[in-house]
């Protein structure tokens, strides 16, 4: 059963391979330079599928500008996790009901699940990694451990990178408009009342976030 | 997800043309919805075009109301001083839906192409006449308890989830399409349709149809409002009932009175008996609950939302009296 698993797969992947192999090398002696063909005949159309089913992205990752090819399906999240090995970010639900890889995209919170790397090109993307400096945590990070703001932990990152948006939006008034403007983010061990005691210490703190 | 070709765009004009290279390409706004069906494989185009970046955000005010960008974020429009000073239903149903991550995500013109979130029509294993045309309705019979009690088939008995749309609605907007034809106008109560023998058509855009903005008419009288949404949690739910209503008084009589209903029917549900039936009325409940009745007698339910006929017109009674009494109640 397992091998049968194995080999449909294998034989799926290398059927769409090929066929991409089979295009890529067509495309190539329709309109590509010599170079180009003589590399495809040389057995290198693997590198010239790769360059039609991928494309180029230009995008700023806690300040780190990254220049990568990627295909067009992939998600902001998998890329950060799996690309960049950000794993900070969380795959919780990975249909945005959950939260847990929220991240910032010129300083708003988003889905990362919901996110395609490639509208990504040219903005500036913050994580949970982006945020201390150095040894120095910020105050929200504090505030969570100060307060015991998770149990399990998983949820947190992105629990962090939403309530620092909430005191930015001017959200984080009362305890009760915390919790609405915190909705989007769900804590399966229930850490919601610290949570809240987090946000509302940063937020009368008055330290910038 | 499948594989698919992307390209970005920046003015409406190559966003229609690039649309047209593909049969099963597809806008791409938010993505909050469309992403998230490609995941699941319901939605399978293998062309997105990438309308974000095309200069189709601005809110501003115009001679006769105001007009909002199709690719304006539920965010900005929620927050904007045009938004909250004239149409605060408007921010009311936007700040009801999703969450603050979402509304950062999604765009108006993306809110009203949403589609449904009945469980059949996301279960690609299930039968659903919307995603499978012909293939039956899973929901009738079955698990019924978010579908609709006014205007379903025995075709499709899904809902449109947005509350936004509700609001737009009530407030009689006019939205604003252009295509490989030229440019139209479809009011927005004539955009969504009902699902008769075809619920795998949602609304009245043509393919190649880009949105590119909603008008709505000043109304000022209009400024007691409340967007009232029943739903399982406090927040960060779908709508199993909600009722926006925006009216204005003289002394107590309702001088001037619109109502729409989400959560109920394959599109926003405009309340135009009930709202017929209370103008020049005094704002008492007797009369809320004569024009509820009114409504309901339209209402057909199945097994598992039969709640929903006890539901929604408490909900339109409630929504009323919070309107007239500006929310102090």
């Amino acid at each position: 059963m397992k091998d049968d698993q194995l080999m449909n797969e294998e034989h799926s992947g290398t059927s769409r391979r090929s066929f991409l192999k089979r295009t890529s090398l067509m495309t190539a002696m329709a309109l590509a330079p010599e170079t180009v063909i003589k590399a495809a005949e040389k057995g290198l159309d693997e590198k010239i599928a790769a360059t039609i089913e991928t494309m180029p992205l230009n995008v700023t990752i806690n300040g780190v500008k990254q220049s990568v090819r990627i295909e067009p399906r992939v998600t902001l999240l998998d890329l950060l996790r799996e690309r960049l090995q950000l794993t900070g970010t969380k795959k919780g639900c990975d249909h945005g009901q959950c939260g847990a890889c929220t991240v910032h995209i010129d300083g708003e919170r988003v889905n990362a699940c919901l996110t395609l790397a490639v509208t990504t090109e040219g903005r500036d993307v913050t994580t949970i990694e982006g945020l201390a400096k150095g040894d120095e945590l910020h105050p929200m990070q504090e505030a969570f451990l100060e307060h015991d703001g998770f149990q399990c932990g998983y949820c947190t990152p992105g629990q962090i990178m939403s309530a620092i948006c909430c005191i930015r939006e001017g959200h984080a008034d009362t305890p009760d408009e915390i919790r609405e403007y915190m909705s989007g983010n769900i804590c399966r061990c229930g850490a919601y009342s610290n949570i809240v005691d987090a946000i509302m210490d940063v937020k009368q703190g008055g330290k910038k976030v | 997800m499948k594989q698919f070709s992307y390209v970005r765009v920046t003015s409406g004009k190559a966003a229609i043309s690039e649309l047209s290279k593909d049969k099963t390409a597809m806008f791409l706004a938010g993505g909050t919805n469309l992403v998230d069906l490609m995941k699941s494989g319901v939605t399978n185009p293998e062309r997105l075009v990438d309308i974000t970046r095309v200069p189709l955000a601005t809110i501003e005010a115009t001679k006769t109301g105001l007009r909002i960008g199709a690719l304006a974020k539920n965010t900005a429009v929620a927050e904007h001083p045009l938004v909250l000073k004239h149409f605060p239903l408007l921010s009311q149903a936007l700040n009801a839906g999703a969450s603050p991550q979402l509304r950062n995500m999604a765009t108006v013109g993306g809110n009203m192409m949403q589609r449904t979130r009945c469980h059949y029509f996301y279960d690609t294993a299930l039968p659903c006449n919307k995603r499978n045309p012909g293939s039956g309705c899973g929901a009738i019979g079955g698990f019924s308890r978010m579908h609709a009690i006014f205007g379903a088939s025995d075709k499709c008995i899904a809902v449109h989830p947005s509350d936004m749309c509700v609001a737009l609605t009530a407030l009689d907007a006019v939205i604003t399409v252009t295509g490989a034809k030229g440019e139209r106008k479809i009011s927005f109560g004539e955009f969504h349709r009902l699902p008769g023998d075809t619920p795998e058509i949602d609304n009245t855009l043509q393919r190649g149809e880009l949105i590119t903005a909603v008008d709505i008419p000043f109304n000022d009288a209009l400024q007691q409002t409340h967007y009232l949404k029943v739903r399982d949690r406090a927040s960060y739910a779908f709508a199993l009932v909600s009722a926006g209503v925006a009216l204005s008084l003289k002394g107590n009589n309702i001088a001037d009175v619109r109502i729409a209903m989400g959560g109920v029917a394959h599109k926003p549900w405009r309340l135009k008996e009930a709202e017929a039936y209370l103008k020049g009325k005094p704002a008492t409940e007797e009369h809320f609950r004569e024009a509820a009745r009114l409504t309901m007698a339209q209402a057909k339910a199945e097994e598992g939302n039969a709640y929903k006929l006890t539901l929604a017109p408490n909900t339109i009674v409630e929504a009323l009296k919070l309107a007239a009494a500006n929310g102090n109640i």
